[in-house]
């Protein structure tokens, strides 16, 4: 049947493939993203994977973006359905006007039926099957087949597929014949088969100059080989994982030596207690040193970062945040720890955060992180998510200051100490609150007792009420200059709309992290329907004297997170004089990342003083 | 309390080490513990044989958990950084310092409830990674610090102090340490520093995980009739099947020892333990062996004591498996870590 005329949409539509998990089909997604991407137009990639490693369903989205937007889109304009188990509900998520592709190998008419739906039926396991030899091969040139079909329907140029899968396969040459054939048939059938293109299709552009394809574990893996790190240790943990893995790789590539000695120590640890305490002790001896973890090892670190505040010892965690609580959904995103890791540990601990909002900020934050951890002297949490973590984004080409130079803090070296009379470890010379530091093996004079009882300013053991207090309040005081050094708040005031009610200081939407893409999208969505609000997006914790300011300007900010009990505004509430009036929540947990709808739905409700809807279960 | 600085004086006629070093240096700062403490004769032994082995304080890195016995890495060198760290973890803490600077000397000290409790899973980790560090348990069969609960290291039928009587199989930490290929196991008493020094010695320059097992009775909670870990019962049931003595590598060539009665331990520097046995049925090489002879000694109510059992090459050492430049990484200058930016520069086609 051909499809019938809609409107077009140039390079603004979204693409969803439902496959069934382990029978390879990412290289066929990543595939058709790159294409996009390589003809010039921005794209977003999202991978809904389950908890499992073969058999389960397993989705990939791909929108194609014009505007650039870096967020989901929401909805599904084309779904391409190879798992017969998900069918049913992979027809309700087409949109109005949709399309729906599935293996007509074997047809599915009575359950395949939606009137405003454009069901195109592809015999790809036929194809397969007449074509390619072995069962193996058959499954897997199937999963390449759609690319084919989809390239047609959306007219991708067949030489930019060609051209990488020659890049991907340069050393398998024969595997780019294989996988073009397969292509080819799915483009031809479809060519012949259907009115080709569709209205919704790719034309080239020129968006994606200066820009690349990456996902965020990666970028903060080179991150830390770029901050200097030499030691990391860890414990298995989804969505975490692939940070150390590209650390690793990209440690053993880029820093290799002539004579194939490391210059860096990877240690997979016996669980969480022990990666961080690895992570502590290296970091106390001077190295570098990091984990990556997330909830439930964040859960388990608990005891040691306490020590880590109290000892001041510097550390850098990266929680890559999923759906809590307990073991959760591992794999859905979510702001899950925002509360847990700002005061993790009992006694009054607090810990510097960072907030990344996308793979370039998990690049640059690393550096960052290992800074702050030096300079402060303790635990830094960097709290990434599932969806920047493992998803793929578009951004702008990763750079690197040649003039960068770790900062190490205010770390004594043997020359220093022999110029002092005594070295004392929690004195507050410099009135920041930070005290000096040394590392074993320097000097004799530079020697202290790290421990996680109570100490005096000069490092020794007290039980003594004022002693004990007089480092309790500096640590305050470190707080304090913390939050002049984190990196601060992004801020952008939106200029009034001429003729409407509402300008500047009426409405602002606050948030962080991966809310940053969703909600700039809802921001130029909510302008075109007449209402103009300010935007904020914390990036550190403690907060700077620039968020209270911000949030006492706004009559309202409307504080958008992804968990259910509003962790940042709660963060907010306690950390800063502002009124509760003034924040409400706009609150997203299904475990899906945000998109724009939800968040511009929430405004205008407010807006508009309607009871918000229900929120829908999106897949 | 407070802290209370030991004067050091420093006596002209005190004998002094290869480094012109007296015995004081090696001091820490005054022990809290209870007068009689058996922790605090293992102190002792531990400044001996820091000294005797001319180790320069600074390059000594003090690792503890929690407990009595955690809190004496303060009463040592205190020339050297110390990390008392949390319950049961000092492993990690010990993992991660090492993987920062292979170049020092570290010293882990922590309990039997610190080790075969909260911490099994840690210690019997490090054993694993043969992690180079002197690891000793001063072992004295109760949880000290808490006021005398029965430890994991407990024997069945030993008494605790208000009476209760122990009913669990203990955990004994040298046939633990044994059955996991623990490249150094020794075991001493805190009470025979004759003992104990080379044992301390030689774990130092062990370039591996060196457990020592020390018999160290608490006063205070575990010292009484019926107590399997009193001064009493130890001085009675332990057993000394070898006894080591240290043997610095400018004497190793000028000593000549008779050949059988005598056992000689090389160690990587070129020094060596000499190992003189007691039991002519007991070899400490062969691991199987070392295992059999002290658990049908412990079947007996006796603790073997002595170096039990120790590999002259051990291998798969974390930083021989890793193969960690010779630099520390924690003096790796940066410019030797950073790729460039014109390297990330390039890396950026990859991901177009
Ligand atoms: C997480 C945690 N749980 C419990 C304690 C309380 N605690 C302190 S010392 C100790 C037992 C120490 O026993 P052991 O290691 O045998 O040392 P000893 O005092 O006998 O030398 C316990 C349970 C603690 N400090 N931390
Ligand atoms: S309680 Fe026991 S272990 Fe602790 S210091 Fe006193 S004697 Fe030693
Ligand atoms: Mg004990």
């Amino acid at each position: 049947m051909p499809p019938k005329a809609a409107p077009e949409r140039v390079n603004d539509f979204v693409i969803k493939i439902g496959t069934v998990n382990g029978t390879g089909s990412a290289s066929a997604n990543g595939l058709l993203m790159k294409a996009v991407f390589r003809s010039g137009v921005p794209v977003v990639g999202k991978n809904y994977f389950p908890s499992n490693i073969q058999g389960a369903p397993t989705w990939y989205e791909i929108r194609v973006t014009r505007a650039g937007y870096r967020a989901r889109a929401g909805q599904v304009d084309i779904m391409v359905a190879l798992n017969p188990e998900s069918y049913a509900r992979d027809l309700q998520e087409v949109v109005s006007g949709g399309y729906f592709v599935y293996d007509c190998t074997w047809p599915r008419p009575a359950l395949l039926r939606r009137d405003d739906v454009t069901v195109l039926g592809v015999p790809l396991a036929r194809l397969c099957n007449e074509n390619f030899q072995g069962v193996r091969t058959r499954i897997l040139m199937k999963n390449i087949c759609y690319a084919g079909v989809l390239a047609a329907l959306c007219d991708l140029d067949l030489d930019v597929i060609r051209g990488l899968l020659a890049e991907t396969y340069a050393k398998k040459p024969q595997l780019v014949e294989s996988n073009m054939k397969a292509i080819q048939l799915g483009y031809d059938y479809a060519r012949k088969a259907f009115d080709c293109p569709l209205p919704l299709r790719v034309a080239k552009l020129d968006a994606t100059k200066g820009h690349i394809i990456i996902d965020g574990n990666t970028a903060a893996g080179l991150g830390c080989v770029y901050a200097g790190a030499t030691v990391g240790a860890w414990y298995p943990i989804t969505p975490s994982t692939s940070l150390m893995d590209a650390y690793k790789s990209f440690a053993e590539r880029l820093r290799a030596t002539p004579d194939g000695r490391k210059n860096y120590v990877m240690i997979q640890a016996e669980d969480e207690l022990a990666s961080i305490g690895m992570v502590i002790g290296a970091n106390w001896n001077g190295a570098r040193a990091f984990t990556a973890t997330s909830g439930p090892g964040i859960s388990l670190m608990q005891e040691f970062l306490g020590l880590g505040y109290y000892t001041e010892t510097p550390a850098v965690v990266f929680d890559v945040q999923r759906v809590g609580p307990s073991t959760g959904m591992p794999t859905r995103t979510q702001q899950s720890d925002l509360r847990s890791a700002a005061y993790a540990s009992h006694g009054d601990t607090r810990h510097v955060c960072l907030y990344p909002a996308n793979p370039e900020e998990c690049f640059y934050f690393a550096a960052t992180a290992f800074d702050l951890a030096d300079r402060l002297q303790t635990p830094v949490l960097v709290l990434s998510d599932l969806d920047i973590g493992m998803n793929d984004w578009m951004c702008p080409d990763l750079k690197w200051d040649e003039n960068y130079q770790p900062d190490r803090g205010k770390l004594l070296d043997a020359e220093q100490l022999s110029k002092i009379d005594k070295f004392w470890r929690y004195y507050d010379h410099d009135d920041d609150g930070i005290p000096q530091r040394t590392l074993p093996g320097v000097s004799a004079k530079g020697a202290w007792f790290a421990r996680g009882s109570g100490h005096t300013q000069y490092g020794a053991y007290t039980e003594d009420s004022r002693d004990y207090q007089i480092v309790l309040d500096r640590l305050r005081k470190k707080w304090i200059t913390a939050s002049r050094l984190v990196p601060k708040a992004i801020i952008e005031n939106s200029a009034p709309i001429e003729g409407e009610g509402n300008g500047t200081n009426e409405l602002a939407i606050v948030t962080v992290g991966s809310g940053d893409a969703p909600v700039r999208e809802a921001i130029d969505r909510l302008r075109a329907q007449g209402v103009a609000v300010d935007y904020m997006r914390v990036r550190g914790f403690p907060f700077g004297e620039e968020v209270e300011t911000f949030l006492n300007a706004h009559k309202t900010s409307f504080i958008v997170e992804q968990n259910r009990d509003a962790q940042l505004r709660a963060l907010l509430l306690l950390e800063t004089g502002v009124e509760k009036g003034r924040m409400r929540s706009i609150l997203h947990y299904n475990g899906m990342p945000l998109a724009a709808a939800y968040v511009v739905d929430g405004v205008m409700a407010a807006v508009q003083d309607r009871a918000r809807p229900a929120a829908q279960l999106v897949r | 309390m407070t802290f209370m600085a030991k004067p050091k004086v420093a006596h002209p006629e005190l004998p002094r080490n290869a480094l012109g070093l007296t015995r004081r240096d090696y001091e820490g700062s005054n022990s809290t513990l209870c007068a009689g403490c058996g922790h605090d004769s293992i102190t002792a032994s531990i400044v001996e044989a820091c000294w005797a082995n001319a180790l320069q304080p600074q390059n000594l890195v003090k690792l503890s958990g929690i407990g009595c016995s955690s809190k004496t890495t303060a009463y040592f060198v205190s020339g050297a950084h110390g990390f008392n760290s949390v319950h049961g973890r000092m492993p990690s803490v010990a993992t991660g310092a090492n993987a920062a600077n292979r170049k020092l000397h570290y010293i882990g000290v922590s309990g039997d409830g610190d080790t075969l409790s909260i911490g099994l899973g840690q210690f019997i980790h490090a054993i694993r990674r043969n992690l180079n560090m002197v690891y000793i348990i001063e072992n004295n069969g109760v949880y000290g610090l808490t006021k005398g609960q029965f430890s994991a290291s407990a024997d069945v039928g030993t008494k605790a102090k208000k009476g209760e009587v122990n009913s669990q199989p203990p955990i004994d930490p040298v046939q633990l340490a044994l059955t996991l290929g623990a490249s150094f196991v020794g075991r001493g008493f805190s009470g025979d520093k004759r003992q104990l020094v080379p044992l301390i010695q030689a774990g130092l320059r062990h370039p591996g995980f060196a457990l020592i097992d020390v018999l160290s009775p608490c006063v205070t909670f575990n010292d009484h009739e019926g107590s399997t870990k009193s001064y009493a019962y130890t001085r009675e049931h332990y057993h000394a099947a070898v006894e080591a003595d240290y043997v610095p590598r400018a004497e190793a060539i000028a000593v000549d020892y008779p050949a059988g009665e005598s056992l000689l331990v090389p160690l990587h520097d070129g020094s060596q333990v000499r190992l003189r046995k007691l039991e002519p049925a007991f070899d400490t090489r062969n691991r199987a062996n070392a295992y059999a002879y002290i658990d049908a000694k412990l079947h007996e109510g006796e603790y073997v004591t002595g170096l039990i059992h120790a590999q002259d090459a051990p291998e798969h050492e974390l930083h021989a498996v890793n193969r960690t430049a010779a630099t520390p990484l924690n003096r790796m200058p940066y410019e030797r870590l950073n790729p460039g930016a014109a390297t990330l520069a390039k890396l950026m086609a990859r991901y177009r």
